[in-house]
């Protein structure tokens, strides 16, 4: 099982410990209910070295993005800006979802843990003919702190550049080797910081020191599926096109002559007849779980993510659905039909309901 | 972790049965069961007159992570469900041998009370 160098700091701290894609990581320390207030209400730190990260040497970095790319890198282009979007594959299946991030003329990609080792064998495949070297950084880790209170607390530890309190949201700037990056996966504000695993302990201690709440897995999904966004694997896989995934917003062909791998299937696809990813919450007792069936008056579905909000305090989910729904529908529960909302998919943002 | 009371007894399964002086069966899970499971948001009990049987699901407990089946201790016939539960399932969590007890049941078959595992058997499950 592979280990995040916080491993031993998250089990003295008497984390619950899991497999995550033969990671063994914290799922949650005291409460996932507390621990998932305290990022809505104060500051919250998270271990996501289990995150892959990958940086790119010479060549041309920006051609070569702009094939793998389905979102147009362009748009970061000497912004010190982080763009979101997927990388497809040439049926226009979803290989990963990813954040590049782009600074100081440096490209820096993080993605997802189970997906490493067929993304680092997809880049170098298309790196080659622009000239470009694929660099896995599995010497890197990577700290969330996220929360109203975050880039206070942030400000507050030693060493850090203050100049990250001037970052736009989706802002990014390299420090040496270390990147601070105005993102997250909590709908708070916040900051995302990749360093070399050998500076973390310390950055982890600190933000502990400041008050940060430690935040496991468990919080994390409960935390992303509030601020409606999509889990890799669970919402998506490489048999779903963007536009069936909510992700049709991160396809770019602006440029039409960019061709990027996917676009030529992407462009046969029938948008109006394609399923969607769409919010719901659950009007009676209960839980939504991945797998439920859904009803509504034109079609059916199927829950992809669901779980306990938190902050909303009933059950909320993502569904793939066909169109043509409506306000309300009905979700299967062990037999029982039971009666559930249409709503976007972002219940969520900076702390307040938001649908 | 809590004490266990010394007058319950266990499936493996963690589910634990209390014999009350009128004769009938308390069921509930237990603290290592509530530790494991994380918040509990939601239960499903079985309905009052309902037959159920030893070692078959007779509830649902679900924490924000999963939902789980909760086996039946004992054969019998669900007498009392616990209504606190339905608002405030995190009682489970907080008092897994008192006020978070699921049902109670008319036991069809006491010598089933007889074959669970002691307090200290079910520790040493745990524990393996």
């Amino acid at each position: 099982m592979n280990k995040t160098v916080l491993n031993s700091a998250h089990i003295e701290l008497g984390a619950k410990m899991v497999n995550f894609s033969h990671w063994e990581m914290p799922i949650s320390y005291t409460s996932l209910i507390e621990e998932h207030h305290a990022v809505r209400n104060t500051a919250g730190v998270f271990d996501v070295s289990h995150m892959s990260v990958f940086d790119f040497n010479g060549g041309d970095q920006v051609a070569f993005f702009e094939k793998i790319f389905a979102n147009d890198i362009k748009k970061i282009s000497n912004k010190n800006k982080a763009i979101y979007g997927a990388l497809l594959n040439e049926e226009g299946g979803i290989l990963d979802d990813l954040i590049i991030y782009h600074a100081k003329d440096k490209f820096r990609v993080v993605s997802n843990c189970s997906t490493r080792e067929q993304n680092r064998q997809w880049y170098e495949k298309h790196a080659a003919e622009f000239g470009v070297e694929v660099v896995a950084r599995s010497d890197m880790g990577i700290l969330a702190i996220q929360g109203p209170d975050a880039l206070n607390k942030i400000l507050s530890i030693e060493g850090i550049n203050p100049q990250v309190n001037n970052l736009p949201s989706f802002g990014c700037m390299f420090d040496g080797d270390k990147l601070y990056a105005r993102t997250g996966y909590t709908g708070e504000d916040g900051l995302e910081i990749i360093v070399p695993s050998d500076e973390i302990n310390q950055l982890w201690d600190q933000a502990l020191r400041l008050g940060c709440t430690p935040i496991g897995l468990g919080a994390r999904d409960t935390l992303r599926l509030e601020a409606g966004l999509n889990l890799y694997g669970n919402d998506m896989t490489i048999e779903n096109h963007p536009y069936e995934s909510n992700l049709g917003w991160t396809i770019d062909m602006t440029d039409e002559n960019r061709q990027f791998i996917g676009k030529q299937a992407l462009l046969s696809i029938d948008q109006s007849k394609s399923q969607k990813i769409i919010g719901i919450i659950l009007r009676d007792k209960g839980v939504l779980r991945s797998g439920y069936e859904v009803i509504h008056d034109k079609g059916k579905g199927v829950v992809l993510s669901g779980s306990y909000s938190p902050t909303l305090q009933s059950s909320i989910g993502l569904a793939r659905v066909d169109q043509g729904y409506k306000k309300d529908g009905k979700v299967m529960i062990r037999n029982k039909m039971l009666n559930i909302d249409f709503v976007s998919p972002r219940f969520v943002e900076k702390g307040k309901i938001s649908i | 972790m809590n004490d266990i009371p010394a007058d319950l007894k266990f499936l493996s399964s963690h589910e634990w049965a209390r014999v009350e002086s009128d004769g009938t069966i308390t069921v509930g899970i237990s603290d290592h069961a509530q530790d494991l499971l994380g918040d509990i948001v939601f239960v499903e009990l079985p309905e009052v007159g309902q037959s159920v049987d030893a070692e078959s699901d007779a509830a649902i407990v679900e924490s924000v992570k999963a939902a789980s089946d909760v086996y039946s201790p004992l054969s019998g016939e669900v007498i009392e469900v616990n209504s606190l539960l339905e608002d405030q399932p995190e009682i489970i969590n907080s008092a897994p041998y008192e006020d978070g007890w699921f049902y109670k049941l008319n036991p069809s078959d006491m010598g089933e009370f007889d074959n669970l595992l002691s307090p200290e058997d079910y520790s040493d499950a745990c524990e393996d």
